[in-house]
């Protein structure tokens, strides 16, 4: 109470501000310019690839214009070529894979974290990640050689029952019909759709299960002691907890889906119309094209497939970039303050 | 040890067979037990997490368990709504009863019991959801008929938050401070209208004015519901509590663990002023602990 401050001399120059930050040492700096330059590398990267792809496909597009997006066909050598088919190919069977593995990886998820007994769980957990190191082209040639002549009943069954909803019609099925011929069904966008699925769960299902894992033990006990069940619980705190992660999983399948290469190009035959119609035979993607025609393809050619390379690319890009904008999202609300 | 732990609260609850030294005002008939605590011990795995225990909880009355960290008040508080049952290798002896009714038979349904036995818990844990959701979802999951609206305003308004949140029931519960967050768990427990509500340290993690709010609305709700509360805090139990449970710690000698153990359990006047063991009385004026 009876400090008494010196009353500053006229003489003083002017007060600057104050400098906040502290000098960054020896070990921060390197740090922070090793973490910087890594950063940079993984964006030059992504602007390069998007650079040569536009480079390269730019002599296509210029010779096809808009009718590039709408023509289905591809014949570059004619000239008249374009995505609608292999584009639209490409998401139906994004789509599927997505639609089988969303609701597998999440079950799985949850039963790894919430109901297995530990010593199940780390068994599980190992068997998913083994999953995910299967190569693709293993899956591709179990897809085309075992698991199609297993799957033909459910895309009959689905046709059967469900043909008034338009993607399941298949032309040349009489539905119903056990005589009606197999091969209607065999190579179609389901098919390598759910072999695809197989893949892209790993991913989603350990992103997920490290999101579910998080969820704090506070607000899981919080739901129980209201009279909550297991189901109860994982409803109120865990499925809100883990929504960032369960969105951001599911875009980052969809990112694998997409570009999924060697699995789809055993499984489907090739076809140049667009068909929504995901249970009939024939199907296409814009990795199967670039896969099945770079080698005998011409300069231009070459230059069409990069253009396809290029609209995938952007596509892959958007998805991401949605996934991320939404994890972020969910993000500032769902997350507890320590 | 034990035999000083013993005789202070174990006997049958009836009027008659009390230790005279417990009936502290004879005229007035005993409240009702709501729980009845007899020779609980919890284990976790091999370990003894608390021993003993002999407690009664009586209706509208607010009992305190107080002791030094690891003494088992918690473990114990967990016992009444079955919460330990959701630690793996927990295991509990001895006998719960909630309104005579045996807690851990096995027709029992933990998730019935949890239903009508509320829990305040040490740190504010609300959901990932809006305030509204918040409230709402425990009568939604006890199936409680009624309107929505007027159960979710009756209980913030029961929890004192009401004026603050009126205006902002959607936003998500995460966003409030943290003392109107645990008010809002209390408003989530009182929700579902339970007989019992159970509060470990609920004020822990508060500063001194959203310590004190709750306080007061644990003495205006008390007349609703039973309280048993679980605190550090001894100015905190002899503010609030009827009666007052002291625990302690032993070491056991070959293991080098601690057991928590009940000491004895009174009127909170007695057991500030004058309590009947000398271990109490050594933690409450401060010489332990």
């Amino acid at each position: 109470m009876t400090m008494v401050y010196a009353a500053p001399a006229a003489d003083l120059p002017a007060p600057t501000p104050r400098q906040l930050a502290a000098p960054a040492g020896v070990g921060d700096k390197i740090f922070t310019r090793v973490t910087l330059l890594t950063g940079l590398i993984v964006l030059g990267v992504m602007a390069a690839v998007g650079l040569f792809l536009s480079i390269e496909a730019s002599q296509a597009l210029r010779s096809t214009g808009t009718s590039f997006l709408t023509t289905s066909e591809w014949f570059p050598d004619r000239n008249q070529f374009g995505i609608a088919a292999v584009l639209t190919g490409t998401v139906a069977i994004a789509v599927v894979a997505v639609g089988i593995a969303l609701p597998l990886s999440m079950g799985t998820a949850l039963f790894i974290t919430q109901v297995a007994p530990p010593k199940l769980r780390s068994t599980l957990v190992s068997l998913v990640d083994l999953m995910a190191a299967v190569p693709s082209v293993l899956y591709g040639l179990w897809g085309l050689f075992f698991f199609q002549g297993q799957v033909i009943g459910v895309s009959r069954w689905i046709s059967t029952w469900f043909s008034w909803i338009p993607i399941f019609r298949v032309t040349g099925a009489e539905p119903g019909s056990p005589l009606s011929n197999q091969t209607v069904f065999t190579a179609s966008a389901f098919i390598a759709g759910v072999v695809v699925s197989l893949m892209v769960m790993p991913i989603q299902c350990s992103i997920m299960r490290e999101v579910f894992s998080q969820v704090p033990i506070g607000e899981r006990e919080g739901a129980y002691a209201l009279g909550a069940t297991r189901w109860g619980m994982i409803r109120i705190v865990a499925l809100p907890f883990g929504r960032g992660g369960i969105i951001g999983g599911t875009m980052l399948g969809l990112g694998r889906a997409l570009g999924e290469t060697i699995a789809v190009l055993l499984i489907i035959s090739p076809r140049f119309d667009i068909n929504f119609h995901i249970l009939e035979a024939g199907g296409n993607s814009v990795s199967t094209l670039i896969a099945l025609r770079y080698k005998e393809a011409t300069g231009f050619g070459l230059s069409a497939l990069m253009a396809a390379g290029l609209a995938l690319f952007a596509l892959t890009l958007v998805v991401n970039f949605t996934a991320s904008a939404f994890v972020a999202r969910s993000r500032s609300g769902a997350s507890s303050e320590a | 040890m034990v035999m000083t732990a013993k005789p202070v609260e174990c006997g049958p609850v009836e009027e008659i067979s009390l230790p005279s030294s417990m009936v502290v005002a004879p005229s007035a008939p005993l409240p009702k037990v709501v729980f009845g605590a007899r020779d609980v011990s919890v284990y976790y795995g091999d370990f003894r997490a608390v021993r003993d225990v002999n407690v009664d909880v009586y209706e509208h009355q607010i009992t305190a368990f107080i002791g030094p960290s690891g003494c088992g008040k918690t473990t114990v508080l967990r016992c009444f709504n079955r919460m330990n049952d959701l630690i793996d290798a927990a295991r509990v002896e001895g006998s719960v009863t909630y309104g005579g009714v045996d807690l851990y038979h096995r027709d029992v349904n933990p998730v019935e019991v949890r239903r009508r036995i509320g829990m305040v818990f040490q740190k504010p844990n609300p959901f990932p959801k809006s305030i509204y959701e918040n409230v709402a979802y425990g009568p939604k999951v006890a199936g409680i008929k009624g309107n929505m609206d007027d159960i979710v305003e009756k209980a913030l308004r029961s929890a004192g938050l009401w004026d603050e949140v009126k205006s902002r029931l959607k936003v998500s519960g995460m966003s409030l401070s943290g003392g109107q967050q645990q008010r809002l768990c209390i408003a989530r427990a009182i929700a579902t209208e339970p007989e019992v509500l159970l509060m470990d340290e609920p004020c822990s993690a508060l500063d001194p004015i959203a310590t004190a709010r709750i306080e007061d609305l644990m003495q205006q709700i008390k007349n609703e519901f039973t309280i048993v509360i679980v605190t550090h805090n001894m100015q905190q139990a002899a503010r609030v509590s009827d009666r007052t449970a002291f625990f302690t710690t032993e070491v056991n000698s070959e293991s080098d663990t601690r057991t928590g153990l009940l000491v004895e359990v009174d009127e909170t006047d007695k057991i500030f002023s004058k309590p009947s063991d000398e271990r109490t009385e050594n933690y409450v004026t401060g010489r332990f602990g």
